[in-house]
């Protein structure tokens, strides 16, 4: 069984910084609107230089979580130190130290891209002449020369975020707050802003970014997997996949629709995943996938379905993001697994496609 | 020295840190920050060419419509005109009346019956009625009757019809109080099962002077004028600023505003920045108007009339902001604002006689900006007297001014949620 997965500095995909000095910490964190918890007693340590990712479905509290560090949500219980200054009642003196880019595009639809920049220029106190400057930079940093005068209205979902995080960053802030930045943009332009996110961390910027997105979480530094307003694993990526290691089988079976639920029925399984003519197939915790092989294909034989090859995978983010969030609905499922982590619940067929 | 004298020195270095305040960094920084969001106000308001037009042609159509169309000054009633005498006499007296301008008569019924039908059906709101007997009467000078009836549901209608007969019955009088010694013009009162009001003419040898200071052709664009300066500038000045937060608020924006460094203080000054300058702008439009169309004096000092003005505006700006803090939504901004657009129009003396409102109407009046306005407004305007003949209105506007300002500031909140 794996233990806990809070701990360790992340090895990949880039290393991050050795600055170590904690930028955000956040102890107990909660925030109520009514009879919804929507962050529950949340702990957070975020170091200086790390790209750190929150990453859990829809209303699973990340905006909150967010809102809550940038300091326009005030926490109904716990306490948050954001660049040693305390949460909220400090906020107003991290302003110019910070950038947040909202979840919904926040900038001014009839105002040019460069009238946008200007704005956020001078609201964030950049003197006249340097101002110009790191208008133009910015402008030419995130190929935006040619849209200047264009407004963000008539701009495509990639631009608009590019205009937006250009926004947030013309102060050059020392802690980047990404709420789902690329939700709806398309996978080259997203792959282009990750590109952007790293040139700024390797400037020296801490990147706090939310998603939903597996392969953007994967190239975080670290990662926080949020669940019903809990965080339900902490750690760098691969030692969250690492605890599920060897409980991972990739099957060709026909007829494979009939193998789907078939697999699902079995109590040693947790998810199953198609993955074009593969079925991808997770097994509950403590059990081995090269062991368990042999009974999952005599038990699929028994129900007419014909296994023709049988091989252990690599477990991927979306493993443990099923793992993780299928959790205490798996009830029904009744085979006791136990989650990834000490607070996580237990896996579940919910994660199937 | 008193104890409170000396603690008042004890805090002049406090006065100091303010004036080196104003003259350090952080105050030139906070300007720059009230100046960035006042520009990028105007930019918006440039692009939007429906706020533009409201700005500048609410001002022009509301002089207009209340200046010409909806004068009050009541004429040419249709009238219709039931002469059982029809002699040179009541032909005159017909003239007479016609000549007041007041009635018309379109419509010769042959009785009273017959012109009863025709008031209930609204071809005619007035019915002059001669009996048989009247040309008689009128030369033994004595109950000479002539009966005027009256739709009364238009209650100015009534009046003016009613003030308009009287006139004329009593001018006749006097000329011929020196010759006839007795009644002339006689009309019973009469009630009928139309609910139609009958009027009646007294004749009566009373020496009534009405002395019309200000306005002596009564006309009532002079009235209307510098009342309507004020009612523009609370409607659209209350308007523009309710929505501007809360126009933030619904498109988004309000979250990367409040995750700048620009302080509510900061925000607030830069919103209604510019809207100082469009209501200006606004009362030269009135002024200007008022005084090309319809000759609306300006015996005052311009100078009183800007102060008098930018007070008003201000008071109406910070209300703007109350709304703006507590609105949810622009749709639940411009209902808030017509709440209080209505009772400023009906109880400011815009629309009735301040003196002829209940005493429980006049003391919510008091408390609309709106009030002292017009009323400043008549005097510098009308009566020409200056600002300090009338300081209460002006003290009146101003603690309006800062105890919204003060609630504005309380209300509005950096924070979501």
């Amino acid at each position: 069984m794996t233990g806990p997965l809070t701990e360790t500095r992340a090895p990949a995909p880039a290393p991050a910084p050795e600055t170590g000095a904690t930028v955000i910490e956040a102890r107990g964190l909660t925030r109520r609107f009514g009879d919804l918890i929507a962050v529950d007693d949340l702990d957070l340590d975020v170091s200086r230089g790390e790209v750190f990712g929150f990453l859990g479905p829809n209303g699973a509290g990340k905006s909150t979580l967010i809102r809550m560090l940038v300091g326009l949500l005030a926490p109904s219980a716990g306490s948050a130190r954001v660049l040693g200054l305390e949460i909220p009642a400090q906020a107003e003196r991290l302003r110019a130290r910070l950038g947040y880019m909202t979840q919904r595009f926040s900038l001014y639809d009839d105002l040019s891209v460069e009238e946008n920049l200007e704005f956020a220029a001078e609201v964030f106190g950049l003197e006249r002449h340097l101002r110009h400057r790191r208008i133009e930079e910015t402008l030419a940093e995130y190929e935006l020369e040619d849209r200047r005068r264009q407004r963000p209205a008539h701009l495509s979902g990639g631009w608009r975020q590019r205009v937006a995080l250009a926004a947030a960053t013309i102060h050059r802030p020392e802690l980047l707050f990404l709420d789902e930045p690329t939700a709806g943009v398309d996978p080259d332009n997203r792959r282009r802003f990750w590109d952007k996110i790293f040139e700024l961390a390797a400037e020296g910027a801490t990147v706090l970014v939310s998603t939903h997105y597996m392969d953007e979480a994967v190239r975080c530094h670290r990662l926080c997997v949020v669940r019903d307003g809990r965080a339900v694993a902490v750690g760098a990526p691969v030692v969250l996949t690492e605890a599920l290691r060897g409980r991972v089988l990739q099957l060709i079976a026909v007829p494979v629709e009939e193998a789907i639920p078939a697999l699902r029925s079995l109590p040693s399984v947790v998810s199953v995943t198609q993955l074009g003519r593969r079925v991808h197939v997770l097994l509950g915790p403590g059990l081995d996938a090269e062991r368990e092989a042999p009974s999952l294909i005599a038990q699929l034989g028994r129900t007419g379905v014909l296994c023709r090859e049988a091989r252990t995978a690599e477990p991927n983010l979306e493993d443990v993001f099923v793992a993780l969030l299928a959790g205490e609905s798996l009830d029904r499922r009744a085979t006791g697994v136990t989650g990834v982590t000490g607070a996580a619940g237990e896996g579940g067929e919910d994660g199937a496609r | 020295m008193t104890r409170t004298g000396r603690r008042f020195l004890d805090r002049l270095p406090a006065l100091d840190k303010v004036l080196s305040f104003l003259q350090g960094p952080r105050f030139r920084s906070a300007v720059r920050r009230v100046r960035s969001v006042a520009r990028k106000e105007v930019r918006q308001l440039r692009r939007d060419r429906l706020t533009l037009g409201f700005i500048v042609g609410v001002p022009a159509a509301q002089l207009l419509l209340f200046g010409y169309a909806i004068e009050q000054d009541v004429r040419d009633v249709a009238t219709a005109l039931v002469d059982h005498s029809s002699t040179s006499i009541t032909r005159r007296i017909v003239g007479q009346l016609e000549a007041t301008q007041t009635f018309d008569f379109v419509a010769w019924p042959p009785d009273e019956a017959a012109a009863r039908s025709l008031l209930e059906a609204g071809e005619v709101r007035a019915v002059v009625v001669i009996p048989a007997g009247f040309t008689r009467a009128f030369h033994r000078g004595r109950g000479a009757e002539i009966s005027v009836l009256v739709d009364a549901t238009d209650p100015t209608l009534a009046r003016a019809v009613r003030a308009s007969a009287e006139g004329l019955a009593e001018r006749h009088n006097r000329n011929l109080a020196t010759a006839v010694d007795g009644d002339l013009l006689r009309a019973p009162p009469l009630r009928n099962r139309f609910g139609v009001q009958a009027e009646l003419v007294h004749p009566q040898f009373l020496e009534l002077t009405v002395l019309d200071l200000y306005n002596p052709e009564l006309r009532t664009a002079l009235f209307v004028v510098p009342a309507l300066l004020g009612v523009i500038l609370t409607t659209t000045m209350i308007m523009m600023t309710a929505l501007s937060l809360v126009r933030e608020r619904e498109r988004g924006t309000f979250e990367f505003l409040i995750a700048t460094p620009v302080s509510r203080m900061e925000l607030m000054a830069g919103k209604i920045a510019p809207y100082i300058v469009i209501g200006f702008l606004q009362v030269v439009i009135v002024v200007v108007t008022g005084l090309w169309l319809f000759r609306v004096p300006v015996e005052g000092s311009l100078l009183d009339l800007a102060v008098a003005s930018l007070v008003f505006i201000a008071a109406n700006l910070t209300l703007g902001l109350v709304i703006s803090a507590t609105a949810a939504s622009q749709f639940q901004a411009t209902q808030v604002s017509f709440f209080f657009f209505l009772p400023s129009v009906l109880l400011s003396g815009f629309m009735f006689p301040f003196e002829a409102m209940p005493a429980p109407a006049r003391w919510l009046g008091e408390l609309l900006p709106l009030t002292h306005f017009i009323r400043l407004c008549r005097g510098i305007l009308l009566r020409g007297s200056s600002l300090l003949d009338q300081p209460g209105e002006l003290a009146a506007m101003a603690l309006f001014t800062a105890v919204g300002f003060a609630a504005a500031a309380r209300l509005f909140r950096k924070r979501l949620g």
